[in-house]
């Protein structure tokens, strides 16, 4: 839980303000955007992920190091399987042959 | 190499080792803190204890969430579990820390409807498909996940679902911190802060530790270069006599920490008076209560809980190990009796346990920075 899985947000949704689907090395879950209210993302902006909630914006060379950093840690198919059980289930289509932290 | 060549900037690396070897004054012992659970588990997975000079010593904090969370209360939220057309929603941490009769993975076993979320987002989504049972989700962790609970409670009072509730477990980082440095048998010369706590909680709320207590702290990233450059600063600090709030992890975190995040919490959670912990005992104003105004989605308020006290096994240790007091392998289960598949205490459930990580990567040695840059 102390480890945060670095996104790219994709798009925000349509009918939901405070939702947007974000592009975790290929698996795309819809994450919270609610306590990001002071510093909205838009799409193509970086985020840190903690249980199904954006809590940080990033610099995509940061969010690449965070990626790193979780495959170093053990932590990557974890990483990976949290991102995955977001939204119970999947209803979001992941980029073919994607969700492997390289 | 092999190791060495996947982290960033390895001559980095070596650098910060010679610089916390110049800067450790060998007539001095340095006892510094990592507070929080992912920084243990990188100390101990990337083998940074063997860069250190004897004489300076990591000691770890409480910062893991299912560690300090006494028995009682995983049992108090399994009480409720066997009520009839009630879903136990907890993060998959949580399924196989023990309870008095069992974890909530063993409670599963037994016929009740005990549900892993990765987000307790996920847990309103299942009351609302669920609307003939209640949903409980039991909270756990510190300011990092907090405020996704908070946001999540005001989602379910904004829509009016009434099948849902939470236990809410969430802790408070600075009155462990405070509860430590009280502690008569605990001398500390400075901490590694907690890097995504601060994301929410900011910087400022270190600054007694320094003005105060004088100790140094740094809040730090989880990257061995991070861990090892928070330790060269808290090390230059201390040679200088300093004692100030300084910030590592300023790629992530802001010293104002996350507003939006702050204000969700303000909204939803008050202070407890005290809350026990694991290890420490009862602490004042350390962890969240859910306010009167969101009762109806407050299981405790909403259900009867017995409330009980359960100490742990008496053999297991894992107080003194949360406390610094004990290092995981001092303790008599430690590998033996408790071991990460078969858990007695908590300390050995998470990766964030540093029991766990001690276990995974101490006691079984795997390629290091540091032995790794040796072949």
């Amino acid at each position: 839980m102390c480890l945060a899985i670095p996104g790219k947000i994709v798009e925000l949704d349509a009918q939901n303000a405070h939702l947007a689907v974000v592009d975790v090395v290929g698996v795309r879950r819809k994450v919270d955007l609610g306590l990001l209210l002071e510093q909205f993302p838009v799409p193509g902006d970086w985020v840190l992920i903690h249980v199904g909630f954006a809590m940080s914006k990033i610099s995509e060379a940061d969010a690449l190091d965070q990626m790193r950093t979780l495959r170093m840690l053990g932590e990557a198919d974890a990483a990976m399987e949290e991102v995955r059980g977001y939204g119970l289930e999947n209803e979001e289509q992941d980029a073919p042959g994607q969700g492997r932290i390289q | 190499m092999r190791f060495v060549d996947e982290f960033r900037a390895p001559e980095l690396i070596s650098k910060a080792g010679e610089e916390i070897r110049r800067l450790a004054d060998p007539h001095r012992h340095f006892r510094i803190m990592e507070v929080c659970g992912g920084h243990t588990h990188a100390i101990y997975r990337f083998g940074l204890k063997d860069l250190l000079p004897e004489n300076v010593e990591l000691i770890h904090g409480p910062g893991c969430p299912v560690c300090v969370l006494p028995m009682g209360r995983i049992d108090d939220g399994l009480s409720l579990a066997a009520k009839p057309d009630f879903i136990f929603a907890a993060f998959g941490d949580m399924m196989r820390v023990p309870g008095t009769h069992g974890s909530p993975l063993e409670y599963k076993a037994r016929g009740m409807d005990v549900r892993i979320v990765y987000s307790p987002a996920d847990a309103l989504k299942l009351a609302r498909s669920n609307p003939e049972k209640h949903v409980m989700f039991f909270a756990i962790g510190f300011e990092t996940t907090a405020p996704s609970t908070a946001l999540t409670l005001m989602r379910a009072k904004a829509e009016g679902l009434r099948n849902f509730s939470v236990f809410c477990n969430h802790v408070t980082i600075i009155p462990a911190i405070r509860a430590i440095l009280d502690s008569p048998d605990m001398r500390l010369d400075g901490f590694v802060g907690p890097g995504h706590v601060s994301t929410v909680i900011g910087c400022r709320p270190y600054d007694w530790i320094a003005k105060d207590e004088r100790k140094p702290v740094v809040v730090s990233g989880f990257e061995p270069l991070d861990i090892l450059q928070s330790i060269v600063m808290l090390l230059r600090q201390l040679r200088d006599g300093e004692a100030k709030v300084e910030n590592q992890y300023k790629r992530v975190v802001p010293w104002e920490g996350n507003l939006a995040a702050l204000r969700a919490m303000a909204e939803v959670f008050e202070l407890r008076p005290y809350f026990e912990w694991r290890g420490l005992g009862f602490i004042s104003q350390s962890a969240l209560k859910i306010r009167a105004s969101y009762a109806q989605w407050d299981s405790e308020q909403r259900f009867s809980v017995p409330g009980v006290r359960v100490t742990d096994p008496k053999a297991a240790q894992c107080g003194e190990v949360l406390k610094g007091v004990l290092k995981p392998a001092q303790c008599k289960l430690f590998g033996r009796e408790c071991t990460p598949e078969q858990p007695v205490g908590a300390l050995m459930v998470s990766s964030e346990g540093s029991c766990a990580a001690y276990y995974n990567y101490e006691h079984r040695k795997p390629v290091t920075i540091a032995s790794a840059a040796a072949n």
